[in-house]
């Protein structure tokens, strides 16, 4: 409940921000971009992070899984590491980079965006398999289910929150860093940011900034919801008396 | 029946687990594999369903190889519960149970009225408990729907390693007698593990102590008891090994009976000289239909002219059925030497005193050191 009213009142603020500014019109020599405008470079900027994001979730999510199997589990340091400097290096940095690798446009935009959202989805699949109480997973075993149906049948389910809550902590970042992206070649939300720091206008930054956060908001508020919704019933009640 | 032929299983770092270990659990028994942690114990019976892989000898389980069955197919048909249960969470209570069932392609309601009845076995409603998820249950209801859930497709072998291991003392105490009980009903061959002497004594048809991965003996309990091997058996069974098989006998093999008795109209002076002649210090009270009413007790004797004037009303009792210890530890904490046993249905069925606990454990301790 309070969730949901903090969500509201920013999102609320946030949405008159940008009618505000954007009703300004001209700022000194400069004027501010239409809503055509705002609603096309979301448009891009949700493209953006949708292929990033679906990329993310197709390779860090088997590589999560396949990194508990046994024989992989030495892999387990090497994935989980590499992933973690990924997300060390700094974002405008790991952006800047893709331009002389993978020249200007979307391709390096999303490339870029990949290697910084895959860290929450590769290691929340990690940790939410490993997670699973071994004796459940024995207790299948024992009972003749077969590798396939355990990992369909158990583990996967009980899995399943904590891998849907880094696909929504990975898209909130995501689509936070595709600001980046105009940097390389990508269009989005950026263009209108970076517009306002070339022009020192700080309300045309906000008017960047303001649907940037809509966004991010809207969409970590959905995906909680549908983590919500596909958690098992089972698991969402509080442990009983023992 | 299950079989085991010169059974040895050694890890690839070159730990001895278990040992040419051969012997037969009979069909319908309850087998124990008793012994300190590190003996092998679970580690063979993972062997049956093949969780553990065998290094060398066999398994048979009704005479064939349990190596060449297909192992989903072999587990299927084994029932398996643990210690630490692990039902699964983000399922039912009736889902779990049903889990072997539906493997096995058994239809919905087939499934569901299978869950229903073995939740009534162990003794949980299942209009109440069936959609519950195990997060709802207490320790020892969670424990019950494992064993339900083991029972799933009425497998004819069950495997338990330490089922009732991880519950406090008296539901413990509870779950095995009624699990005994289950037992009785259902006849399965079960290989129970455990550490601990008491559970082996009271479950087992049979133990099969073991040590450091090899077999030192496989009798029943009163031969583990009163004819150890050796002296680690000895040492394993305890110096209060007498005490212990008060767990073996029941009460109506060591009761008196039929019992002397007094009925509420006679004389104190007829009680006076029945007592001594019998060498009973207290009588219990009848009435004509059987029913017990009370005691009569010596010291008593004198403060009335009838039995009807000095009755004690009698509520502890004793069933004929219960386990030896149970008994004592009722005429212990009650100060009664002769304590009333009674029928289901409360009818006086014989008297129980220190004298006859006494003369039963010693017979039993020099029959087993005999033989």
């Amino acid at each position: 409940m309070r969730r949901r009213v903090v969500f509201i009142s920013l999102l609320t603020l946030l949405i008159g921000l940008t009618i505000w500014i954007t009703s300004i019109g001209k700022l000194g020599i400069y004027s501010t971009f239409t809503y055509g405008e705002i609603l096309t470079y979301t448009k891009d900027h949700l493209n953006m992070v949708f292929i990033a994001v679906c990329i993310a979730i197709a390779v860090g999510v088997p590589f999560g899984i396949l990194i508990t199997r046994p024989g992989f589990t030495k892999l387990s340091p090497i994935v989980i590491g590499g992933a973690n400097v990924g997300q060390s290096v700094p974002s405008l940095a790991v952006i800047a980079i893709m331009a002389p690798l993978l020249g200007f446009g979307l391709q390096s935009a999303v490339v870029a965006l990949f290697i910084y959202g895959l860290l929450p989805i590769l290691r929340n699949s990690y940790a939410g398999m490993r997670s699973i109480n071994p004796a459940i997973i024995e207790a299948a075993r024992g009972m003749g289910m077969t590798r396939w149906q355990i990992i369909r049948k158990i583990e996967l389910p009980l899995a399943r929150p904590v891998i849907m809550a880094g696909i929504r902590i990975s898209t909130v970042v995501t689509v936070g860093t595709a600001e980046l992206a105009v940097l390389v070649g990508g269009k989005g939300l950026g263009t209108i940011t970076l517009t306002g720091v070339f022009a020192r206008q700080p309300l045309l930054i906000l008017q960047g900034a303001a649907p940037t956060a809509i966004l991010a908001i809207s969409l970590g508020f959905i995906l909680g919801g549908i983590e919500s919704w596909m958690t098992p019933r089972g698991l969402k009640l509080k442990t009983g008396i023992s | 029946m299950i079989k085991l032929e010169n059974l040895t299983k050694i890890y690839p770092d070159g730990t001895v687990a278990v040992k040419e270990m051969s012997f037969e659990v009979k069909e319908g028994e309850l087998c124990v594999f008793l012994g300190p942690s590190g003996c092998g114990k679970t580690t063979t019976m993972k062997m049956i369903n093949r969780l553990i892989p065998i290094t060398s000898g066999k398994i048979y389980i009704d005479g064939v190889d349990n190596t060449k069955i297909d192992e989903s197919e072999l587990r299927r048909n084994i029932g398996y519960a643990i210690q630490e249960i692990g039902l699964f969470t983000h399922m039912t209570v009736g889902q779990n149970i049903e889990t072997v069932p539906a493997l096995k392609g058994w239809t919905k309601t087939e499934r569901r009225k299978r869950a229903e009845e073995l939740l009534e076995l162990v003794r949980m409603n299942p209009d109440e408990f069936i959609d519950k998820y195990p997060n709802e249950l207490s320790g020892g209801q969670r424990q019950r729907v494992g064993v339900a859930r083991a029972l799933g497709a009425d497998p004819p072998i069950l495997l338990m390693d330490e089922p009732f291991g991880a519950i406090d003392p008296i539901n413990r105490v509870e779950l095995q007698s009624e699990f005994l009980k289950i037992q009785q009903k259902i006849k399965k061959t079960i290989i129970f593990v455990t550490h601990d002497i008491y559970e082996a004594i009271k479950m087992g048809d049979r133990i099969a102590l073991m040590k450091e991965g090899k077999l030192v003996q496989y009798d029943p309990p009163a031969n583990l008891l009163y004819r150890p091997k050796d002296e680690f058996v000895e040492g394993f069974v305890g110096a209060d090994r007498a005490l212990k098989g008060l767990q073996l006998l029941r009460v109506k093999e060591v009761m008196t009976s039929p019992p002397p008795t007094a009925k509420v109209e006679e004389r104190v002076e007829v009680i006076r000289e029945r007592m001594e002649q019998e060498g009973i210090d207290s009588f219990p009270v009848v009435e004509n239909s059987g029913k017990l009413i009370g005691l009569v007790a010596e010291s008593d004797l004198g403060k009335g002219k009838v039995v009807k004037d000095i009755i004690i009303p009698s509520s502890t009792t004793c069933t004929v059925n219960a386990v030896l210890n149970e008994a004592l530890s009722v005429m212990l904490s009650s100060g009664l030497k002769t304590l009333p046993i009674v029928s289901e249905d409360s009818k006086l069925e014989g008297v129980l005193t220190f004298d006859a606990i006494q003369k039963a454990l010693h017979e039993a301790v020099q029959t087993g050191e005999k033989k």
